[in-house]
């Protein structure tokens, strides 16, 4: 990093108040005489900048990034407190806002990356986020060493304190003024050594857990504005659909009704930073009487492209599809060839439903849309994407929209589309007041972009000693490219096949092929997105082949993997892919599981392992089926994710992860009949309850040296062929289509 | 955090021609609906007093996040109207803890690290102080009754949350019988090695 670069990056300033601000800001702003107000913003709304040490020693630490539960609000403070020398117990995080900013250079954002996608938070912050806490001790430091006359190398720090070579000990406050006066190094500031860690690595509580648990904390949906009013939505049911005609006369007697009009659907195929279906909105005084409103409308319908799609006309034409030729998405070797010389060759398909998010906080914005202005407050995964949508649909200048992050009931993938911000807006528009939109769970369930279906056909050529020569993967799969502006630009298989993924590398002859399926139901990224499937398909597959070769299905996968080694990987989580990484979770989960104990009692034992952004994870189940009830006795969930920030968040990142595959293994499916969604409530996409679930998830992390990559995704797709494997082990039933449950019904 | 919540003005609440209005007692305080009848207590919680802490989940009972209690017993306030609660006493969130004293199940809540998103929890809290009411020491199917939903799957960290809060509960009962009790206080120097 330049000088020039650096200083415009890290910046210094003594605020109003006198607190030391540290952070990522242009060096024209810190270099002006008196600063302006509008960036260090208001004290009790926004933070300038990562660090603020206020005169009572408190240090405070902005997080940057959408904490939707995957613990960012602590981990990220984390990395910059360790830097910073704070006193964990005694800091206080505060969440920032968006930090878009016009440059001379075009934009940038004062605080680096705030989204929320492909567990790249803490990789990220792993990078700039210690250099700032570093930064703001170097300062420290600095102003300690002029103020005892002493060389900063001689002195040390400590829990917010710069430590004398006696013993001596002067808390951070009173170093402020002077370090604020003091230009920051123009080459980075050497980081610690993970010997020295006193944060990193150490587990640390959620910071808003006294909020959470007090019913105090903010979420999008509990903001309010002043003149403010709840907007609900009836939207089109059909996909693509339209509105008709409309007759609100009873809508209009609800008390507390104050509008109602139609918003237009997108233009199909059109880019899809808009909202997401046509409909009418009921504007009120209050969410109640919006939705009582909404109730008395009486809409009729256009149903517009997709009316005769439905799940079983999908499933036909996966299947038909199949036969065709299909895109090459990686070709070794020579497949073809590999198949006549075969000993035998295996086959199976294995088919992933559509999946809606159906976070607990379902979508919702808070608009205020002003001539020259523009504040958007709620929940996101895409701070980003939020401001270019509200720019779009306003014609306002991005630097004059303010855009606060809330904590946010869950995210999964959802809030990375800012549809309903396009709708809000839209609304907001019409309506020409500030809006709170509000979304329902039936609409939640029937307009997300959803996980995409897919038919998966694998089949594997064995030889005379009964080694793996060939594997072909062929996905016919209703791509990511829904909507998606230059859509030439990517891949057809986007998000539902990856060329490196195992067992590429592996077997001298793949074939990995993809054929696209229409469908007029939007799609988009869910945890983990590709993965979830991928592993599936692959990992009970690999099952099967065991078990038909009469080989043991860990060693099978160990023979597979071979000796430890890199290798490419173009996909998310690249570059490399290490080989002994995922034997290791693998072995050890097989320990843990005691995989060579043979079952007596009708329990079945079944394993998976899989690589996900960067991160290697194993989950093993013990389970047994009495009746129609499927019980898992144990889940263990191993991973190597490399160096841990906080044991405590990845331990909870791998419990959540698993509880959620086994939730949407066993009973999720988004259905389509006569091109309507058909799921509508927890009723019909019946999220998994306390008592389906194992009492205890056992989760072990290996320890690493390796850069953190984040935990967020990792723990969920090796769950689904996990679990399918044990259920076969226990039961002989190998349940190739999800979710299990019904499956498991229909053949028992 | 970012605070955009207007101020609530009490009075406005209770619009000075509201007929019949619906008095019941929420977290101790007395207030007066006199909106519409059938609107749920959900919603006048967080449109009307700001008491955002029950969540909207469903708005069908089948969730459990917008939990309160009403007369003691764990309610889902998506589904009760207005009208059926005159005389009532509710408690929320907002009410559980005896003013910086958190309640046994928020203490043993924060001490499990149990939320994530953290959306779900206020009714997860007040699902598990009703079941700690009825099931003092629970098994694990009783806690497998708790029918609340958790999107991030917290439920492992519950049900350790739910055992440690009724061991806390417990603890505090055993010194609450033993402060009443003079003959144990008397021997407290040299009850240790007995009781441990």
């Amino acid at each position: 990093m330049s000088g020039l670069t650096r200083r415009r990056f890290i910046s210094v300033m003594l605020s109003a108040s006198g607190a030391l601000v540290v952070g990522l800001r242009h060096a024209e702003a810190a270099a002006l005489p008196n600063v302006p107000m509008d960036l260090l913003g208001e004290p009790l709304t926004s933070l300038g900048a990562f660090v603020r040490i206020e005169r009572n020693n408190r240090v405070v630490i902005g997080a940057r990034g959408c904490e939707i539960g995957q613990g960012v609000m602590t981990s990220l403070p984390m990395l910059i407190a360790e830097e910073l020398d704070a006193d964990w117990s005694r800091v206080r995080v505060e969440q920032l806002p968006y930090g878009y900013e016009l440059g001379p250079d075009g934009p940038t954002n004062r605080y680096g990356p705030q989204g929320a996608g492909g567990s790249t938070s803490i990789t990220d912050g792993w990078k700039d986020l210690r250099q700032a806490g570093a930064v703001a001790r170097w300062l420290l430091v600095e102003a300690a060493a002029q103020h005892w006359q002493l060389p900063h190398e001689r002195l040390d720090t400590e829990a917010g304190h710069v430590v004398h070579p006696d013993g001596t000990r002067l808390p951070y406050a009173e170093l402020v003024e002077r370090a604020a006066g003091i230009l920051p190094p123009a080459e980075p500031v050497p980081l610690k050594k993970p010997d020295q860690f006193r944060v990193i690595g150490k587990p640390a509580r959620t910071v808003d857990a006294r909020a959470i648990v007090t019913g105090r904390a903010t979420f999008g949906i509990d903001s309010y504005l002043g003149g403010a009013l709840v907007a609900v939505m009836m939207r089109c049911p059909h996909l693509d659909g339209s509105v008709e005609s409309v007759d609100d006369a009873d809508t209009r007697k609800v008390q507390g009704v104050r509008e109602v009009f139609v918003i237009d659907g997108p233009v199909p195929g059109s880019s899809f930073d808009t909202n997401l279906a046509a409909g009418v909105a009921v504007v009120a005084d209050n969410t109640w009487a919006a939705l009582k409103g909404r109730n008395a409308l009486k809409v009729s319908w256009k149903p517009g492209p997709w009316a005769e799609e439905s799940s079983a006309r999908l499933e036909a034409q996966a299947a038909e599809a199949l036969k065709g030729d299909g895109v090459v998405v990686r070709s070794d070797g020579d497949m073809a060839a590999a198949r006549k010389t075969a000993k035998r060759t295996l086959e199976a398909r294995y088919q992933v439903p559509f999946l809606a998010h159906a976070t607990m906080e379902p979508p919702h914005a808070l608009i205020k849309l002003e001539p020259d202005r523009a504040l958007f407050i709620g929940a996101l995964q895409n701070p980003d994407g939020a401001s270019r949508v509200i720019a779009d649909l306003t014609g306002l200048p991005r630097e004059k929209i303010e855009i606060r992050m809330t904590r946010a009931g869950g995210g999964f993938g959802r809030r990375l589309e800012n549809d309903y911000v396009a709708e809000a807006v839209m609304i907001a528009k019409k309506a020409g007041k500030p809006i709170k939109l509000f979304w329902t769970r039936d609409d939640d369930l029937a307009h997300d972009f959803y996980r995409p279906y897919g038919l998966h056909q694998l089949s594997a050529t064995v030889d005379r000693r009964n080694q793996i020569t060939g594997f072909a993967h062929l996905c016919a799969a209703t791509s990511l490219n829904y909507r998606i502006a230059r859509k030439k630009d990517r891949p057809p298989g986007a998000g539902c096949l990856e060329a490196d993924d195992f067992p590429a590398g592996l077997v001298p002859n793949l074939d990995k092929r993809f054929f696209s399926l229409e469908s007029g139901l939007p799609r988009g990224p869910w945890r983990a997105p590709l993965h979830t499937f991928h592993a599936f398909s692959v990992q009970s597959f690999i099952d099967e082949l065991a078990i038909e070769t009469k080989q043991d299905a860990v060693e099978l996968r160990l023979k597979l993997l071979g000796e430890a080694r890199e290798l490419d990987y173009a996909g998310h989580g690249g570059p490399k892919f290490d080989t002994g990484r995922l034997a290791a979770v693998l072995t050890r989960c097989a320990e843990a599981i005691e995989w060579k104990r043979k079952r007596t009692d009708g329990r079945g034992v079944g394993i998976a392992c899989h690589f996900t952004f960067g991160g290697y994870a194993a989950h093993a189940f013990e389970v047994s089926v009495e009746g129609r009830d499927l019980r898992i006795h144990r889940a263990i969930c191993v991973v190597d994710v490399g160096r841990v920030v906080n044991p405590l968040g990845v331990d909870a990142m791998m419990v959540g992860g698993t509880i959620d595959g086994i939730s949407t293994a066993l009973n999720l499916a988004i259905t389509l009949k006569d091109g309507q969604v058909q799921q509508s409530s927890f009723g019909d996409y019946p999220v998994g309850r306390m008592a389906q679930m194992p009492n205890e998830v056992e989760v072990i992390v290996l320890p690493s040296e390796r850069e953190p990559s984040g935990a967020g995704e990792m723990g969920i797709p090796s769950v689904a062929p996990a679990l399918a494997n044990a259920i076969y082990a226990a039961t002989t039933v190998r349940v190739r289509k999800l979710p299990i449950l019904p499956e498991l019904n229909r053949r028992l | 955090m970012p605070q955009a919540n207007a101020k609530v003005d009490k009075e406005a609440a209770v619009p000075a021609a509201a007929p019949a209005p619906i008095e019941l007692t929420i977290n101790g305080e007395t207030f007066r609906h006199t909106g519409a009848p059938d609107m749920p207590l959900l919603w006048y919680l967080r449109d009307v007093l700001r008491l955002t802490g029950s969540k909207f989940g469903c708005g069908v009972g089948q969730c459990g996040a917008c939990t309160v209690h009403v007369g003691g017993k764990a309610q889902r306030s998506c589904l009760l109207p207005m009208s059926a609660l005159s005389g009532q006493a509710v408690t929320t969130i907002e009410g559980l803890a005896s003013g910086d004293d958190l309640h046994a199940v928020q203490q043993a809540w924060i001490e499990e690290d149990v939320p994530q998103c953290g959306y779900c929890q206020a009714g997860q809290i007040m699902a598990t102080v009703d079941l700690l009411k009825r099931k003092a020491q629970p098994s694990d199917a009783d806690i497998g009754q708790l029918t609340n939903l958790c999107r991030c799957g917290t439920y492992p960290r519950i049900r350790k949350a739910v055992k440690r809060a009724a061991q806390l509960l417990a603890e505090a009962k055993a010194a609450e019988a033993k402060a009443a009790d003079p003959k144990a206080r008397a021997n407290d120097g040299k009850s240790s090695e007995a009781t441990s």
